[in-house]
């Protein structure tokens, strides 16, 4: 695969953990927070972890819409969904996220009409061909998706599709960095910027993290060539007691970003006040939701929303870990009464959730005794 | 609906319901296909029922799959199908020409895996059950002279083998519903592995340990299965595992692992390390084995588990599927 | 958070300009282009895909300095190693630094 297969040859992936591994010496701890899910389900996916020296600290970060959605709010849009003829849209992320009656797909067991869609346009088109229907859209994610979204709502418009409606759940990522930085019991060094958000918003909005809180970042692709390349780039910063802001994705992202998807997002949203992030509490001007010229495209106009919140258990631990003071296994509940089969906590719900991803990935491999070489 | 889909659920459905009061004093891990003895002889037997969603897809149909799934659940327990009976669910309302159509999928299928059908049933339910169709295939079969697979027999140091590329056909499958409005030229590999098998038994019979067809929740599912059974570490090398390109473009796109994936014309297999050279000989000169590869090997740690390794060093464990794989976003 | 793969624009619709197929791997989507709108892809350029929208073009020549940059990695750390291993008092090998 072409831009892809490049970024994963073996060879290359050895040199360059050398390379870090030369960086890093042995003088100093390393802390290190990769702000997107992605890059955490990346990062265990390809096994980095195993190829890093022991002093670099990967912390997984916020940046998992489907983990920070308070339990209240997949509550609220299957409420709406459950009144006749409505069609509940969603991605296949969020088919499996516990409601406090059960997940989408245990509501679909049970007889409403849950849909996996990959792309809000294909809701729409479902809106289309079910005009007796009303296609609610389960919309979420960060600054990536929310211009699809935006750009599904002025289609919708445009066609004067009256018959589909978007309950609105995109998060924005700077706030979340804020409240993280923010925290009391912060120990980051640096951080690995979001690749994708990225291409949407550039990499301007980062600036405050260099100049203001004197952390370096760098903006990183996915593959993990991308990964490590962007560890040098941070690693060398550190060294040289750097802090600025650096662009390691340049094949995708530019420093300005996308102007069209900016253009979309403002044509059809504005910033909520404050919206609640499970695991971090409040946060002011971190979310988005539909403005009034979209309102007759908005679920939460068009229907009778309970509102319902939900908190996590005390016991859950989700913000300590989300904010690197705890490791995800660390947490009273993991792997006992919170598992990827019956999770708790925002971790644990996503394969991109850093408990999640520890469980799937690491736990087991904590106990084995050999070390792992590859002999064919 | 998890428990149906092959992993973790579906298991628990099988070890704590079904097996404490049915199953009664069987001993041991369950196969894919059960040995029984009557009067003296020694016959294999299994049952599984087919409910797939389009009832025709490319490479297949839900016909074929009851005969070839039947047929190789019956091989991979080293057993030659001799027979099969099938049962029909049919939704009122079902056009005669669908059902003409399966029949004579499994008629075909019949013929080209050398298998008898010798009779079964048919029941119409009402309009609206049944999603058109549900097949039940019952298979008995005469044991494979040189093969005994047994799970608890594997060894740090067997090698695991697989015959060919995997995800065709679940991937097909999903493209098929239309839902995610993908197009690729793919198509089911649906097919009986029985001709690999024998010629398995023949050259390295003796050292095949285990056996299995991965079909729902794919080859991590099946290879869980083992490392829990016997108690040791499956280490793969992902490089070496068969993946057609089609199908790692869609698992890219849709966020998928190929190792979830359902097949329906693959088999894994076990071997002693001094045959696993000889294993793969065989399948390279049989009919439709030419992809077969040792995809990875058996350690003592980490036991009960299964580790996809990389070329650079990098690790990762790799679980039973929970519930169907569903598309990501992020 | 976001899965996003590079794809080909295979075709460009006539009659609609942001909708194109894109193949990944021999996997084809109908993708929408109109985030690229200021700058429009052509035929057989490359494209980063997330649900189903374009969100960037894919520049192959970042990708090329890309591979170039890791492939150097490393060897100029190793020249000047080389070279600072020589004090005043001691010849190179062979002659000149």
């Amino acid at each position: 695969m072409r831009f892809v297969d490049e970024f994963r040859e073996p060879e290359l992936i050895s040199k360059t953990a050398e390379e870090i591994r030369r960086l890093a010496g042995t003088d100093r701890h390393y802390c290190i927070m990769e702000i997107c899910g992605g890059h955490t389900h990346a990062i265990y996916r390809f096994g980095l972890k195993d190829i890093l020296p022991e002093n670099i600290e990967l912390i997984h970060g916020p940046g998992c819409p489907v983990c920070v959605l308070p339990m209240g709010r997949i509550d609220d849009g299957l409420a709406i969904a459950q009144q006749p003829d409505v069609i509940f849209a969603a991605f296949g992320d969020m088919m499996r996220v516990p409601g406090a009656q059960g997940s989408p797909l245990e509501h679909k067991a049970r007889g409403m009409d849950v849909r996996i869609v990959y792309s809000p346009s294909d809701a729409l088109k479902l809106a289309r061909l079910n005009p007796e229907k009303h296609v609610m859209f389960f919309a979420i994610g960060f600054e990536t998706t929310a211009p699809s979204t935006a750009l599904t709502m002025m289609r919708a418009k445009a066609e004067g599709i009256r018959n589909f409606s978007v309950f609105c759940n995109h998060v924005t990522v700077i706030p979340a960095i804020r409240a993280i930085l923010d925290s009391p019991d912060m120990r980051l060094d640096g951080f690995i910027g979001p690749g994708h958000v990225s291409t949407v918003i550039g990499c301007r909005p980062y600036e405050w993290i260099a100049q203001n809180e004197h952390k370096p970042i760098v903006v990183s692709g996915f593959e993990p060539l991308d990964l490590l390349q962007s560890m040098v780039m941070l690693l060398r910063q550190l060294r040289s007691g750097e802090a600025k802001v650096e662009n390691q994705y340049k094949r995708v992202v530019t420093w300005e970003g996308n102007p069209a998807a900016l253009r979309a997002m403002a044509e059809v949203f504005e910033v909520r006040p404050y919206f609640e992030w499970r695991g971090l509490g409040l946060i002011p001007q971190s979310a988005l939701r539909i403005n009034d010229k979209y309102a007759e495209w908005d679920a939460e106009q068009r229907f009778e929303v309970p509102g319902i919140r939900v908190s996590d258990p005390k016991a859950a631990q989700c913000g300590e870990v989300l904010r690197g003071v705890l490791k995800p296994h660390q947490c009273r509940l993991f792997g006992r009464e919170c598992t990827p089969d019956r999770p708790v906590g925002a971790l644990m719900v996503s394969s991109e959730g850093s408990c999640a991803a520890y469980h799937n990935y690491e736990h087991r491999k904590a106990a084995m005794v050999t070390s792992l070489s590859q002999t064919a | 609906m998890a428990h149906g889909a092959g992993g973790k659920a579906s298991r628990r459905l099988v070890e704590g319901l079904f097996a404490p009061l049915l199953f009664g004093n069987t001993p041991g891990p369950l196969g894919d296909a059960a040995q029984v003895e009557i009067s003296g002889t020694k016959v294999a037997i299994t049952t599984d029922s087919f409910v797939v969603k389009p009832l025709t897809f490319p490479g297949g149909s839900i016909g074929e799959l009851a005969v070839n799934g039947t047929v190789n659940d019956l091989a991979v327990s080293g057993a030659k199908a001799d027979v099969l009976v099938v049962s029909y669910v049919l939704e009122a309302g079902l056009p005669t020409s669908v059902l003409e159509a399966e029949v004579r999928a499994m008629g075909d299928a019949a013929r080209k895996a050398g298998v008898r059908i010798a009779g079964g049933d048919t029941k119409v339910v009402e309009h609206g059950k049944a999603d058109q169709m549900y097949i039940t295939t019952t298979g008995i079969g005469h044991l494979l002279h040189g093969i005994a697979i047994d799970p608890l027999s594997v060894r740090p140091g067997d090698k695991v083998l697989l015959s060919g590329p995997i995800g065709d056909h679940g991937i097909t499958i999903l493209l098929a519903r239309g839902e995610l409005d993908l197009e690729a030229d793919l198509r089911s590999d649906t097919r009986s592995v029985l001709p690999l098998v024998e010629a398995l038994a023949h050259r390295a019979g003796p050292g095949v340990r285990w056996m299995r067809d991965p079909t729902r929740g794919g080859v991590a599912t099946s290879l869980n299965e083992l490392a829990r059974d016997c108690g040791l570490g499956v280490v793969l090398f992902e490089d070496q595992i068969p993946v057609r390109d089609t199908v790692r473009g869609a698992c890219e796109l849709l966020g998928l692992d190929p190792l979830h994936i359902a097949n329906e014309g693959q088999f894994l297999a076990v071997v002693a390390p001094e045959y696993a050279d000889a294993a793969i000989d065989a399948l390279a000169l049989a009919p439709g084995g030419d992809e077969a590869q040792i995809i990875g090997e058996i350690r003592e740690q980490p036991s009960g588990s299964v580790l996809v390794t990389t070329l650079y060093g990098g690790s990762r464990i790799i679980d039973m599927l929970v519930g169907d794989p569903l598309p990501r976003i992020c | 958070m976001c899965l996003a793969i590079p794809g080909k624009i295979v075709e460009i619709s006539p009659d609609n300009q942001d909708s194109a197929l894109v193949d990944v791997a021999g996997v084809r989507r109908r993708v929408n282009l109109s985030l690229l709108q200021d700058d429009r892809p052509a035929l057989g350029d490359w494209v980063l895909i997330h649900v189903g929208f374009a969100m960037s073009k894919i520049s192959e020549q970042d990708a090329l300095d890309q591979m170039h940059t890791l492939q150097m990695l490393g060897e100029s750390e190793a020249v000047i190693q080389e070279v600072s291993g020589y004090s005043a008092d001691d010849a190179p090998p062979g002659g000149s630094a």
